[in-house]
């Protein structure tokens, strides 16, 4: 029994054991509901075998909403533990749990695997390619991704959750103050889940450098995939920071080194820089794709082209070489000296700048346009002020002195939720809803979509706006409670508020789903919203090999070119075209993934061995494996457009 | 556009509501530290409500004036290359903005890490400040005396904070009185203050670090000069001495309310500078720093 011992969580209660009976049962009803429908088959084959793009990014969407409603369940029992003074709905060690693991969820499961698999999906047809560069790597990255969240989601109930915050500073997360297998979990899951993320970064590189389509030389990229590559070059630069910090981590509670400690020539704050030197552009890799999205969707919805497309990309690119200058005003308040804190107060606002530019190009891009209202556009437009909001609360942040004031308060919590929310999950929301019918072949409910859209919008305003002011006010972040005396009681109820609203924004977005799935018409042609960018070019829902025909491209704005000037998309004829295959290594090789850090988290050696042992297996496998793909017959080909009306256009 | 209407509204209500309710901590300074920090936080509050408010006009102008249902159907949006002249001017613009500002952040944290203005020829109150799991240290080696969560100040005497950790990694903090710093285990910070005006104000730890953290908080008072001499003989005359066994008792993970000593735990558990800092490098710098600032004193 002994052995076992260490799986208990440390602090149960009933909300812990009522989630244990909740995710049992969510796992017998999946098992149950494939069995039943026999689709064991369909969903190996089709699904967790693919090493189709479109289909990675569905199912990387798919976890992401599953992670929004984990993370978004952690957020509402926040803002209903501090809707009242001195309330007891949690203790202060779940409060931490909670705080910690939202954050987490939210950041590296929900918003990175929201923001790749939009990537996934719309990049290759964007460019006018068959598939990613290295479609088998894809398929990697995202079983990554899996195991690694679900390696985090189990913690809760198995071992219990980190508990240091989602930043996990040390030495409050070393094995003095966090005594629980958390901060392990913290270290396995994003390992696992960022090697992944790193791989998706070299893929996309590769695949936007070499597979676009004859014609589009950079500067006629889309907006959204010129978003992708900077983002990808990002990861690329950031990610491995992470990675070695993470190690170092794991050897400071695992193997008892001293990297991060406070003795023996430790330093605690080094974990701070390096995780802000990775986090910083961390939070640029989540805003710049939706930037991207929001030029698509602005431009598509205004019936104009898209203002100032140089200084866009421009913008974009000083904002990446930026975001890696600025890590120090996450800790202004460490006692370096002001001169450090000058310089890095002005990089942080010089951000502003770049930024600016893109908020005024879009307003541009309105002018003289033709505005329609539809979901994606209002959750565009409602991007703008509130996102110049959260903009100008950075600049004020930036402040360095002013920070004294800020910082560990509400005023932060309020300023990064009003740049991340209406930033990247609005721009997530509007681009699921316009790609929507791409990836299905019909439309989500415009009225339903646009109730969600309202009730997540005002809700938004009433979570967050109290939080300045209970911030300017001296309420400190991360507090479980509060006394009566302190007077946060009325405004924290009115983020509670606000927070309820939210969530029922997102269960209508779910209903939406479900409602559209059901009556929505299927016979919504191949190209909906009126676009302009090449991924509207093939049909809906888009076939397996994306063009029957290469296309030949003139402008960034080629599906336009084809409608209004006459352009001459198609030039050849139909030949057959080489996919690659799919491959079941990728899912085992996550699951020995998801073994290892498993027992890595708990120190079950026999395990850490037997794992890695099956993942190199896994991999010499794959350097002797012979496959060439297969090619789909133009024959096959002529079928499948028959089907959609008329082969390439 | 209703809507949008009343989202304005409600940023301007919320705004009023900022302005027009008893002042908020932040913005209620009584020292000069807070003072500086609150005015620079104004400044950058009207600068940045200029950008929104045209952003948020510009915005309402092109929604109201291009939404489709204001045109006729066969209207066909023009293609609009972007002009170098409209281009400059969203670059420029946002560059002076953040020039402007950059001089208020750079000018205003160079005053908030000093000694405030007009103070600098006393000589200031040395308080070291160290946190444990989940309480506040005060040490006056000067006065020889330590407080456990409160802390008396003299009015009108600069007053340097000590900042260090029995543990993680605090932030101490008092609002009204000057910004944040954070206190680590291996090393020193300083907090320069001054409180203007008596009364009792809020001090907390702001930095997360752990079960205890909500409370972990402290009282400060600042009282005039004589009355703080009272309350440092009053000290001497009732209290204890702190020993070593006492503060190893002290500093075991808990909330204690607030404790008085005689002498100082300095003695016997040093604070992490000169030869105790954690990090070498740190020693030679502190001990210059202290030689600089005694003789700087004695030229006055």
């Amino acid at each position: 029994m002994e052995f076992f011992e260490r799986f208990a969580v440390p602090h149960p209660s009933p909300l812990i054991y009522a989630s244990m009976v909740a995710i049992g049962l969510v796992i017998i009803a999946i098992i149950a509901g494939v069995s039943y429908f026999k689709k064991w088959g369909y969903l190996w084959n089709e699904w967790l075998t693919t090493t189709d793009h479109k289909r990675i990014g569905i199912m990387y969407i798919i976890s992401a909403l599953l992670m929004l409603f984990r993370g978004g369940a952690d957020a509402v029992m926040m803002r209903l533990q501090t809707s009242v003074p001195d309330n007891t709905f949690l203790d202060a060690q779940h409060y931490n749990e909670v705080f910690t693991t939202h954050g987490v969820v939210m950041i590296f499961f929900m918003a990175m695997a929201f923001v790749i698999g939009l990537m996934n999906f719309v990049v290759p047809l964007q460019i006018g390619a068959r598939d990613v560069a290295f479609p088998r790597l894809n398929a990697i990255s995202f079983w990554l991704y899996f195991a690694g969240a679900m390696l985090f989601n189990i913690s809760f109930v198995i071992g219990g959750s980190p508990d240091a915050g989602w930043t996990n500073y040390y030495p409050l997360a070393s094995n003095d103050f966090s005594t629980s297998v958390g901060v392990n979990y913290y270290n396995w899951a994003l390992q696992i889940s960022g090697i992944g993320t790193l791989m998706t970064g070299i893929n996309f590189i590769a695949t936007i450098i070499k597979m676009r389509a004859p014609g589009m030389t950079l500067m006629k990229m889309p907006m959204f995939t010129w978003s992708a590559l900077i983002t990808n070059a990002i990861i690329v630069f950031a990610f491995p920071v992470l990675t070695i910090a993470i190690i170092m981590g794991t050897l400071d509670r695992q193997f008892g080194t001293h990297f991060f400690a406070s003795t023996n020539g430790g330093m605690d704050m080094m974990w701070a820089n390096l995780f802000w030197v990775w986090g910083h552009p961390e939070v640029y890799i989540l805003i710049l794709p939706a930037f991207g999205i929001y030029s698509e969707i602005i431009a598509t919805f205004s019936q104009r082209n898209l203002y100032g497309y140089k200084s866009m990309v421009g913008s974009m690119v000083i904002i990446s070489l930026l975001s890696f200058l600025v890590w120090v005003h996450h800790f202004f308040t460490m006692g370096q000296d002001a001169l450090t804190n000058s310089i890095f107060s002005i990089t942080t606002m010089a951000i502003a700048v770049p930024t600016g530019i893109k908020i005024f190009n879009w307003l541009l891009t309105m002018w003289k346009g033709k505005i329609h209202f539809t979901v994606p556009m209002l959750y565009s437009v409602a991007f703008i002020p509130l996102f110049t909001i959260g903009g100008v609360t950075g600049v004020m942040l930036g402040v360095a002195s002013a920070d004294y004031q800020y910082h560990n308060t509400m005023f932060l919590v309020a300023h990064f939720h009003n740049t991340i929310i209406p930033g990247v999950v609005f721009a997530m929301l509007a681009g699921l809803t316009y790609w929507w019918p791409k990836m299905f072949g019909f439309m989500l409910n415009e009225k339903i979509g646009k109730w969600a859209f309202w009730f997540l919008t005002i809700g938004f305003c009433f979570s967050f706006f109290p939080m300045y002011i209970t911030g300017l006010d001296g309420q400190a972040r991360r507090m479980f409670t509060y006394s009566e005396a302190t007077g946060f009681g009325p405004l924290n109820m009115l983020s509670f508020f606000g927070a309820g609203l939210m969530a029922i924004g997102f269960v209508i977005i779910v209903y939406n789903i479900y409602y559209s799935f059901r009556y929505s018409p299927r016979n919504v042609g191949d190209d909906p919203w009126n676009a302009r960018s090449l991924e509207w070019a093939t049909h809906n829902p888009v076939p397996e090999y994306n063009f029957a025909v290469l296309p030949q491209v003139e402008s960034s704005e080629a599906f336009w070119d084809y409608k209004k000037k006459g352009h001459k998309l198609f030039p050849d004829s139909i030949k057959k075209i080489h996919m690659p295959n799919n491959s079941g290594l990728p899912i085992i090789m996550s699951g020995l993934f998801f073994i290892f850090g498993f027992s890595f988290v708990f120190y079950i050696w026999a395990g850490v061995i037997i794992s890695a042992i099956g993942i190199f297996a896994c991999m010499a496998y794959r350097s002797f494996e012979k496959d060439d793909g297969r090619y789909i017959s133009a024959e096959e080909i002529k079928e499948t457009e028959d089907k959609f009306g008329g082969a390439g256009q | 556009m209703k809507q949008k209407w009343a989202l304005l509204a409600f940023i301007f209500t919320m705004i009023t509501v900022l302005i027009g309710c008893e002042p908020l901590l932040v913005l209620d300074p009584k020292g000069p530290q807070a003072e500086t920090l609150s005015n620079t936080i104004w400044i950058s509050i009207f600068t940045m409500a200029v950008v929104v408010i045209v952003v948020l006009t510009l915005l309402i102008n092109m929604l109201v004036k291009y939404r489709a249902s204001k045109q006729p159907d066969d209207y066909e949006p023009p293609h609009i290359e972007a002009s170098p002249i409209v281009e400059s001017i969203i670059i420029g613009i946002p560059v002076l903005i953040v020039a402007f500002l950059s001089v208020v952040s750079v000018v205003s944290t160079y005053q908030v890490e000093d000694v405030p203005e007009g103070y600098e020829d006393q000589e200031p109150l040395v308080i070291y400040a160290s946190s444990s799991n989940w309480k506040w240290h005060f040490s006056y080696p000067e006065q020889d005396i330590e407080t456990v969560n409160y802390v008396f100040l003299p009015t009108d005497r600069p007053v340097e904070f000590r900042l260090y950790s029995h543990g993680p990694i605090t932030s101490f903090w008092i609002p009204q009185l000057a910004g944040q710093k954070y206190a680590m285990a291996d090393m020193i910070t300083k907090i320069n203050l001054v409180a203007d005006s008596p009364g009792e104000y809020m001090g907390r730890n702001s930095n997360f670090s752990g079960e205890g953290f909500a409370k972990h908080v402290f009282n400060v008072t600042a009282l005039s000069p004589d009355e703080f001499d009272t309350w440092v003989d009053e000290i001497h005359a009732t209290a204890e001495p702190i020993t070593e066994e006492k503060f190893d008792e002290l500093l075991e993970p808990g909330h204690l309310g607030q404790l008085t000593f005689t002498g100082t735990h300095l003695e016997f558990a040093p604070a992490p500078e000169g030869e105790h800092g954690g990090h070498n490098h740190g020693s030679d710098d502190s001990h210059s720093e202290d030689n600089e600032d005694t003789s700087e004193h004695t030229n006055h």
